[in-house]
């Protein structure tokens, strides 16, 4: 048997039973194996494309997050700056105001003062007026008849006094 | 993955040990003079019956069925038992393994040879294998492959994506079914015929030939016009030279499958005889001493047989693919390359 010649009945049994195996292999395995390939790896495509969205999503969330933590903070900064200034402010207002109330007293106390002072100055300087009047009075009842010239006498000298 | 690697090694040792009582039996039927081309050409041939083995003088065959045909007595069939050793069955008998008539007849011999039972094996086992797995498929859905399905899923999709979708683009998924079905029957068969006792299928001419002659008519068939004008009016091939080309090309349809037929046919033949020849060293020497050494050489080489049955099926599945993508291809982008210029402008800018 030559070993290169091809023999007729082998050459048919390969094309029936090839063919029957081709058909029968594409129908009940090539088919439902490719389509489940096919498939999965759609599955898995889908999966990671949607896995990758989601990473996007959650970038975004995060960047948003972000954002307005920045602006909470601003915000919170803000607030606490015009909080410092308005302090900052009535406490000045209320010094001014305190220095401005302080003064004024004192001012009015100053001129109670002086107005308490000028009374009783001229209080004392009657008091000492009628006083050197009774005292000269007494002293003239006894000894003096002309009483107007001692008193116009007495008013000189006390007008020298200056008490003070 | 650990079973299937023990099932090889377990195989190599199988083969490693049952090369020898082959070898023996033929030593011991041609007892005097042991001519190893003859032993070698036997066991590479075909065979109308199975011989496994023999012990001292019983062989130990299977005996297939014989179905001839001859325009005068038309369909016969019987068990080749009948005809063993030279006997003469209704007419018919074996003249150093081809079925001859007595009368002088033609015959045509469609007889269930050691080849076409093997064929049938094959068969049989791709079919349970690849239904096997497309129903783990159809069970588990998109889940993660288990078992069988896992092993030749790799494989399927190698096929798939390196071979078709590379090869013949996006008209691939037509072709589909042939590419894996020859890929895995190239590759079933080469293993099959590395068992102990196994035929050597893909290393018969007419099996090759079969293959390559239903990849040469699909190529044909799923032609389009650019394929056709590619061989009738090469691009950038001046009018002058077309007589030239035209035939060139005609003939370059026709050498392409044949350089599948016999690249196949001819690397599985060539590794069965250098095993087989380092065997019979042992014989031919008669001196126990050169065993170790032939057994050495002829487990390599089975080894690289091991390699090349896969090989061999990529090979003949990729040509395969190039081929046909050669025939659906909507331009010939080789063209443009060839031209320099406008082809290699982009390529520098890279």
């Amino acid at each position: 048997m030559n070993i290169v010649t091809p023999e007729l009945g082998l050459i048919f049994w390969q094309v029936v039973i090839f063919l029957i195996v081709v058909l029968l292999l594409r129908t009940y395995a090539w088919k439902p194996i490719l389509s489940s390939l096919k498939e999965r790896e759609s599955s898995i495509e889908g999966a990671l494309r949607m896995a990758d969205q989601a990473k996007l999503e959650m970038q975004q969330l995060q960047a948003g997050n972000e954002k307005l933590l920045a602006e909470a903070r601003m915000e919170r900064d803000r607030i606490l700056k015009e909080a410092t200034t308005m302090s900052n402010q009535f406490i000045e207002q209320a010094k001014t105001k305190a220095t401005e109330e302080g003064s004024r007293m004192i001012a009015q106390a100053r001129e109670a003062i002086q107005n308490e002072k000028n009374a009783a100055l001229a209080e004392v300087k009657n008091t000492a007026a009628q006083l050197s009047i009774d005292i000269a009075e007494r002293i003239l009842r006894r000894e003096l008849t002309d009483q107007p010239a001692q008193q116009q006498l007495v008013d000189s000298y006390l007008k020298e006094v200056k008490l003070n | 993955m650990k079973r299937l690697l023990f099932a090889l090694l377990c195989l190599f040792s199988l083969t490693a040990r049952a090369n020898e009582p082959i070898a023996t039996t033929a030593d011991a039927t041609e007892s005097e003079n042991f001519n190893p081309g003859e032993m070698i050409l036997h066991h590479i041939g075909d065979s109308h019956e199975w011989h496994w083995f023999t012990l001292g003088e019983t062989h130990y065959t299977t005996h297939l069925p014989v179905i001839a045909y001859r325009a005068g007595s038309g369909l016969t069939v019987f068990s080749s038992h009948e005809l063993a050793e030279g006997k003469v069955h209704e007419g018919l008998k074996l003249d150093h393994e081809h079925l001859v008539s007595t009368d002088g007849a033609k015959v045509y011999d469609f007889s269930i040879t050691k080849n076409v039972a093997t064929l049938m094996i094959a068969s049989a086992l791709m079919l349970v294998v690849f239904i096997t797995v497309a129903r783990g498929y159809a069970k588990r859905g998109t889940a993660a492959p288990r078992g069988m399905q896992s092993f030749f899923e790799p494989l399927i999709i190698f096929i798939r994506d390196e071979v078709a979708k590379k090869s013949i683009g996006p008209k691939y998924e037509r072709y589909m079914p042939y590419l894996l079905t020859v890929f895995f029957f190239i590759w079933f068969s080469n293993m099959l015929g590395l068992l102990p006792g196994g035929a050597n299928l893909t290393g018969n001419i007419a099996v090759t030939l079969t293959l390559a002659v239903i990849t040469l008519l699909i190529t044909l068939f799923s032609s389009n016009k650019n394929y056709w004008a590619h061989i009738f009016a090469t691009p950038g091939v001046p009018k002058a030279l077309l007589p030239i080309m035209i035939p060139v090309e005609l003939i370059g349809i026709v050498v392409k499958p044949f350089s599948l037929m016999v690249r196949l046919f001819a690397n599985i033949t060539a590794g069965h005889i250098v095993t087989l020849s380092f065997i019979s060293l042992i014989f031919i020497f008669r001196n126990i001493g050169i065993a170790p050494v032939s057994l050495a050489f002829g487990l390599f080489i089975f080894f690289l047989e091991l390699l090349v049955a896969i090989l061999q099926a990529y090979i003949f599945t990729l040509l395969t693919a190039m081929y046909i993508g050669g025939a659906v291809e909507d331009h010939h982008d080789a063209d443009l390359q060839i031209g320099g210029g406008d082809g290699a402008a982009p390529a520098q800018a890279h």
